[in-house]
């Protein structure tokens, strides 16, 4: 019956659907965004899962945001109180936290995976460098947002976090101390700092949102990159939807079996307990430490014996990953294909793990002497080796096609 | 692909035209919807009364100091509640009403308890758009009837706050309530 109309005369629901597309083409433009009409190379795994997982993120830790930030004050004396009566009285306001602090986890989680695919398979690579910068952007706008989300309970950890993290201004010569004093609002971590950060926290994920469309944007000019890392012909590719769709979907249905294990079984797991004292400026616990997701580059700060080289290394270490396109002289994107440079990378991922435990622990004797070697590690990855072995090592023959190997296969 | 579609035009062999792909995207939009609705619920239900608010939701006070002819205004729930000392005059004006002038027609014994009809006690919230009706304060203005008149729209309540005139729909409302003892009331 339908293909009848179709041939004869459209139905209303039709014509009312192009009359609206030809003033607003809103589900033209999903449809070439992540639809019908985005062409995806065919061998995508399930590592490319992580970019649409990142933005699934993002809306659930807005959604819960939204509704958290109807409950929760942000004035020094009542911040703590709101949150443990969003704890104890709110609706399902234990979940709702819960899901928008360990969200905040798995946001990292997931981001810090879908960066080590691009560096692996080399989507950083010309043409996708500037899709590779509005990455980075996004993920530091994220650490912002992440800081200062977790100040807001007004616990000791968020206090001292909070006047740690600002000091680090301090070390910027000559105007440093003026820098970290308007950064407060005052002369500590007080009243006006929480209030500022608290109407930012819930600005940057709408920066983060906007970013987002440019990152996707970026994306959408070349096409995805894929783990062989060569050029992809038309023959290559399917579509988006609903090839990819379906498997994202799937990846949601894997991601949010592992949250909510986490959500309702360990919901204070990757937290501070110290978080849950009340924030008092006249006594700092003994050993800060941030949230998991900070402690390698908090490990890179402490490994050096001086404030300002110390702060320098640590921003460094996310900045250094702008010049990465160039750092890397390689011509081949996928490390599949580069057996020295593979051994390299997987010891940088080691590597960070390992400064991730130095960072928790106290800056003395092991600790201190390992975070420094993987300090150094870490920098000679990115200046030394990356540049270097890109030079004088001899990359695995490449296929033609993805489908090539096969068809070889096959003869 | 090859399999798939020898698959699909077996199966769209099938008498009602339904295929097995047409039951799983069924199934799969069905299971989606419920589970979205389902995500979506706490974060709805978190915009409802919190149990501390609801903890609140009780209020006690005392008609001990409360003369004949007074009116105080009392909070419950975060509104004004109006209890009036009615003269016997006023009584009798609320008795004598005739139903067929009301709006919404009530008995006035049905708005008070028994043994203490002096006392009337009633959401003081006007029924039309949520102001305060005028009233309750000696210099205030009572309305054509004696009990109460709204600023914003102009709505005449009785002595039993009954709605007489202008543009709100019901009586005032009376709210649960319940004598403790002689002289102390217990709301909600």
């Amino acid at each position: 019956m339908s293909t009848d109309n179709s041939s004869t005369e459209k139905s209303v629901w039709r014509r009312a659907f192009e009359w609206h597309e030809a003033r607003l083409p809103l589900v033209s433009f999903i449809d070439n965004a992540v639809g019908t009409k985005y062409p995806a190379p065919r061998n995508l795994n399930y590592f490319w899962n992580f970019g649409f997982l990142a933005g699934f993120v993002l809306v659930l830790m807005i959604m819960t945001g939204v509704v958290l930030a109807m409950n929760y004050i942000p004035h020094k004396d009542m911040a703590f109180d709101s949150v443990e009566r969003i704890m104890r009285d709110v609706n399902y306001g234990w979940l709702i936290r819960y899901m928008h602090a360990n969200g905040a986890s798995f946001f990292f989680i997931v981001v810090y995976i879908h960066i080590f695919r691009g560096l692996y398979y080399g989507s950083y690579k010309a043409p996708r460098e500037v899709l590779w910068w509005i990455g980075i952007i996004i993920y530091l706008v994220m650490m912002a947002t992440a800081f200062m989300g977790y100040v807001l309970p007004w616990g000791q950890m968020s206090f001292w976090g909070a006047t740690v993290i600002t000091n680090l201004f301090s070390a910027i010569p000559l105007i440093g101390e003026p820098i970290v004093t308007f950064l407060w609002g005052g002369f500590s971590v007080d009243n006006p700092t929480l209030n500022r950060f608290f109407a930012l926290h819930y600005l940057l994920p709408f920066v983060i949102f906007a970013l987002v469309f440019l990152h996707v944007w970026a994306l959408h000019i070349p096409g995805s990159n894929n783990p062989l890392g060569i050029e992809v012909g038309p023959a290559d590719k399917i579509p988006f939807h609903p090839y990819y769709t379906i498997k994202d979907v799937f990846g949601i249905g894997v991601f949010l079996l592992v949250y909510f294990a986490v959500v309702f079984w360990g919901p204070n797991m990757l937290g501070d307990p110290l978080n849950y004292v009340v924030a008092n400026p006249l006594v700092t616990p003994p050993h800060i430490v941030p949230e998991w997701y900070y402690l390698p580059f908090y490990a890179i700060l402490r490994a050096i014996p001086d404030k300002l080289l110390g702060v320098i290394a640590m921003f460094g270490s996310i900045l250094v990953l702008f010049v990465v396109p160039w750092l890397d002289t390689s011509r081949v994107r996928s490390a599949n294909f580069r057996p020295v440079y593979r051994v390299f990378f997987w010891l940088f991922i080691i590597n960070g793990m390992v400064l991730g435990w130095c960072g928790s622990q106290l800056p003395e004797g092991l600790p201190l002497i390992v975070g420094r070697i993987c300090t150094l590690y870490y920098f000679l990855f990115f200046f030394v080796l990356m540049p270097v072995i890109g030079w004088m090592e001899t990359p695995k023959p490449l296929p033609a096609s993805i489908g090539s190997p096969a068809l070889k296969a096959a003869e | 692909m090859a399999n798939t579609a020898t698959a699909h035009s077996v199966a769209s062999g099938t008498a009602d035209g339904e295929t097995r792909r047409d039951f799983l995207l069924h199934s799969t939009v069905a299971f989606g919807t419920v589970g979205t609705a389902l995500a979506v619920w706490p974060l709805i239900s978190s915009m409802n009364p919190a149990a501390d608010t609801l903890a609140l939701s009780t209020t006690e006070f005392s008609l001990a100091n409360l003369q004949e002819g007074q009116a105080i205004i009392v909070v419950w729930q975060g509104k004004p509640v109006f209890v009036r000392y009615r003269t016997p005059a006023e009584i009798e004006s609320a008795r004598n009403a005739p139903m067929s002038d009301l709006v919404d027609p009530i008995k006035d014994e049905e708005r008070v308890k028994k043994d203490k009809e002096k006392y009337l006690i009633l959401v003081g919230v006007c029924t039309h758009l949520g102001c305060i009706p005028l009233g309750t304060k000696p210099m205030d203005p009572r309305g054509d009837f004696g009990g109460w008149l709204c600023p914003c729209h102009g709505s005449h309540y009785d002595t039993a706050g009954r709605i007489r005139k202008g543009p709100a729909p019901k009586n005032l409302a009376v709210p649960p309530y319940q004598y403790l003892d002689d002289t102390t009331v217990r709301i909600g």
